[in-house]
């Protein structure tokens, strides 16, 4: 197996099997993205325990890369501080998935990321308490 | 009938991406044939020079060829008079250019009918207007992907100035009745308006059949380059009307405090034009007619129906395709889904509702496997983002023909479609 036929294999287990997919009851923050020229939509839900990540899941819909990559950003963002995520960068996630993507489909793979930092910086700005 | 496999030697592309590329990308982008390429590197090799201002030969030389392209797009769209055709950049800058000028001598309380199967590019020019107080209607579609045209005559008022209608489908394929269309028009004393970019490449058409007022189109989806478009306008009206941009070719004289305009088309022309794109057009009509477009549009028909038995044979689970069956109406457009893809929140509410959605495969999961096979073809809302949605979905794949594409090309995109069916099935 190569190297990219091994990483499409598990992206495509991540997109079969999503992890951590479902809604959150109250959770402490919940974000819906959309990708507007494909309609790919990603829906984050956090749980802070403190500036800890105690519990995150996602429900969407959309391309195998969108989707796969959405189950990979929930288990990385499990245990993380909010500084950590805010901290990933898109060449970090990119990198996990480790395919060839063309800047199209680039786009695809860091709705699901941008959309749990947007989340997070979204929670910051509004003053939650935490 | 000409020999399509040999047409496709003349393609320089084919094979220096070899020989198994299967291009279905058309409706977005046509490749070029040598001839084209060559008229355009000519002009540059051995003519070039601006046009209309030098008092030079080889400048009349390149106002001499930059005439002899517009007569020769003018014959071939059935326009008398070589002056009715404006060169532009593309059928949006055409579409705009109507939107801006025609836009001058509208008041509030105007509509615009368009319909629902329009490509943004005659949309958003229109949707400009609406801070005016121009209102916007949409003529909708039958089930079967036919303009529905109880509901357009149903729609259009005395209030109605402007009738913007698409000749085909870039998402259905659908051929819209234009000369029926044009004569409601003018019945209500409308101005009529064809978006003719997925008809002229396609089709024998001819403005003054179908008796449109203004037609868009654009060179590089008819096998020249990008970068020139047209818009055929009748005389009197674009001499009446308003410039588009204001500088120089398009002026008479120029005054501290004010100008004069050129005759039509110059008018509409300012700046130095892409001379290089007009040539290169006017090579893509030579070689067109050299087809002949009869031809052309035959081998588009045959295509679609070898499209049609290859979905009946292959039958692929979920396949849904859109656009009228007949192929005597129907573009070389083929866009569909496998498994259905509502909008991301009556997914939900079905899945909340305990209600399964099945598995579609995304668009993008279909074209990015189609490419892994060699296969180009295009996935997402197409630039129709409005008749995506009114067909309940949030993106399609396309695959659409042109004289290049082999029945062997359908079979492929079949067999390939097949196998991505199969690897993203959950």
């Amino acid at each position: 197996m190569t190297d990219v036929e091994e990483k499409t294999e598990i992206l495509m287990d991540h997109y079969r099997s999503p992890h951590n997919y479902g809604k959150m009851e109250s959770p402490t923050a919940e974000l819906l993205e959309y990708n507007p020229v494909c309609g790919d939509a990603v829906q984050m839900f956090v749980k802070l325990k403190g500036n800890m990540v105690e519990d995150v899941k996602f429900i969407g819909r959309g391309c195998s890369i969108s989707q796969g990559s959405a189950s990979m950003v929930t288990d990385m963002a499990r245990g993380k501080s909010v500084e950590e995520i805010m901290g990933i960068t898109p060449q970090h996630l990119l990198n996990l998935i480790g395919l060839p993507l063309g800047p199209s489909r680039e786009k695809c793979a860091l709705l699901p990321l941008n959309t749990l930092q947007k989340c997070l910086a979204r929670l910051g700005r509004e003053n939650v308490k935490i | 009938m000409p020999s399509w496999e040999r047409i496709k030697e003349d393609f320089p592309i084919f094979r220096n991406l070899g020989s198994g590329y299967v291009y279905l990308d058309s409706a977005a982008t046509s490749q070029k044939p040598m001839s084209v390429i060559k008229a355009i590197s000519d002009f540059y090799l051995y003519n070039n020079s601006n046009v209309h201002r030098g008092i030079y030969r080889l400048s009349e030389e390149a106002t001499e060829m930059y005439g002899r392209s517009r007569e020769n797009v003018s014959n071939f769209i059935g326009s008398h008079d070589p002056g009715q055709i404006v060169f532009v950049r593309n059928a949006t800058e055409a579409l705009n250019l109507l939107s801006y000028t025609l836009g001058w001598e509208l008041v509030s309380g105007d509509e615009i009918l368009i319909t629902i199967m329009e490509h943004h590019s005659n949309i958003v020019p229109w949707q400009f207007l609406q801070d005016k107080g121009i209102k916007l209607v949409y003529a909708d579609i039958r089930p079967d992907g036919t303009l529905d045209m109880d509901d357009l005559q149903s729609k259009v008022s005395p209030r109605t100035k402007i009738l913007s209608v698409t000749h085909v489908s870039n998402v259905l394929g659908t051929v819209n009745p234009v000369r029926e269309i044009g004569k409601i028009a003018h019945d209500n004393g409308s101005t009529f308006i064809v978006d003719g970019a997925q008809s002229v490449p396609h089709m024998p058409v001819n403005v003054e059949t179908i008796d449109c007022d203004f037609m868009a189109f654009s060179g590089h989806k008819m096998l020249g380059p990008t970068g020139i478009g047209v818009l055929y306008g009748k005389r009197e009206l674009l001499e009446k009307m308003h410039p588009f941009m204001g500088g120089g070719e398009m002026i008479s004289e120029v005054y501290r405090d004010h100008s004069t305009w050129a005759d039509v088309p110059e008018k509409f022309e300012a700046g130095t034009p892409d001379i290089a794109g007009a040539i290169g057009l006017s090579a893509a009509v030579d070689y067109l007619r050299s087809i002949g477009m009869d031809n052309v549009m035959k081998h588009g028909r045959d295509l679609m129906k070898l499209t049609f038995e290859m979905e009946a044979e292959e039958n692929i689970p979920g396949l849904l395709s859109y656009g009228p069956r007949n192929t005597d109406i129907r573009g070389p457009v083929y866009s569909f889904s496998i498994g259905e893809i509502p909008p991301f929140g009556v997914n939900q509410a079905l899945v909340d509702d305990g209600i399964g959605v099945g598995t579609a495969i995304h668009p993008h999961d279909v074209a990015s496997s189609l490419d892994a096979s060699g296969i180009a073809v295009r996935s997402g809302h197409h630039c129709a983002m409005p008749l995506t949605h009114r067909l309940n979905t949030v993106a399609t794949t396309r695959a659409s023909y042109y004289v290049y594409n082999t029945e062997e090309d359908v079979r492929r995109l079949f067999r390939s479609l097949k196998r991505a069916a199969e690897v993203y099935s959950k």
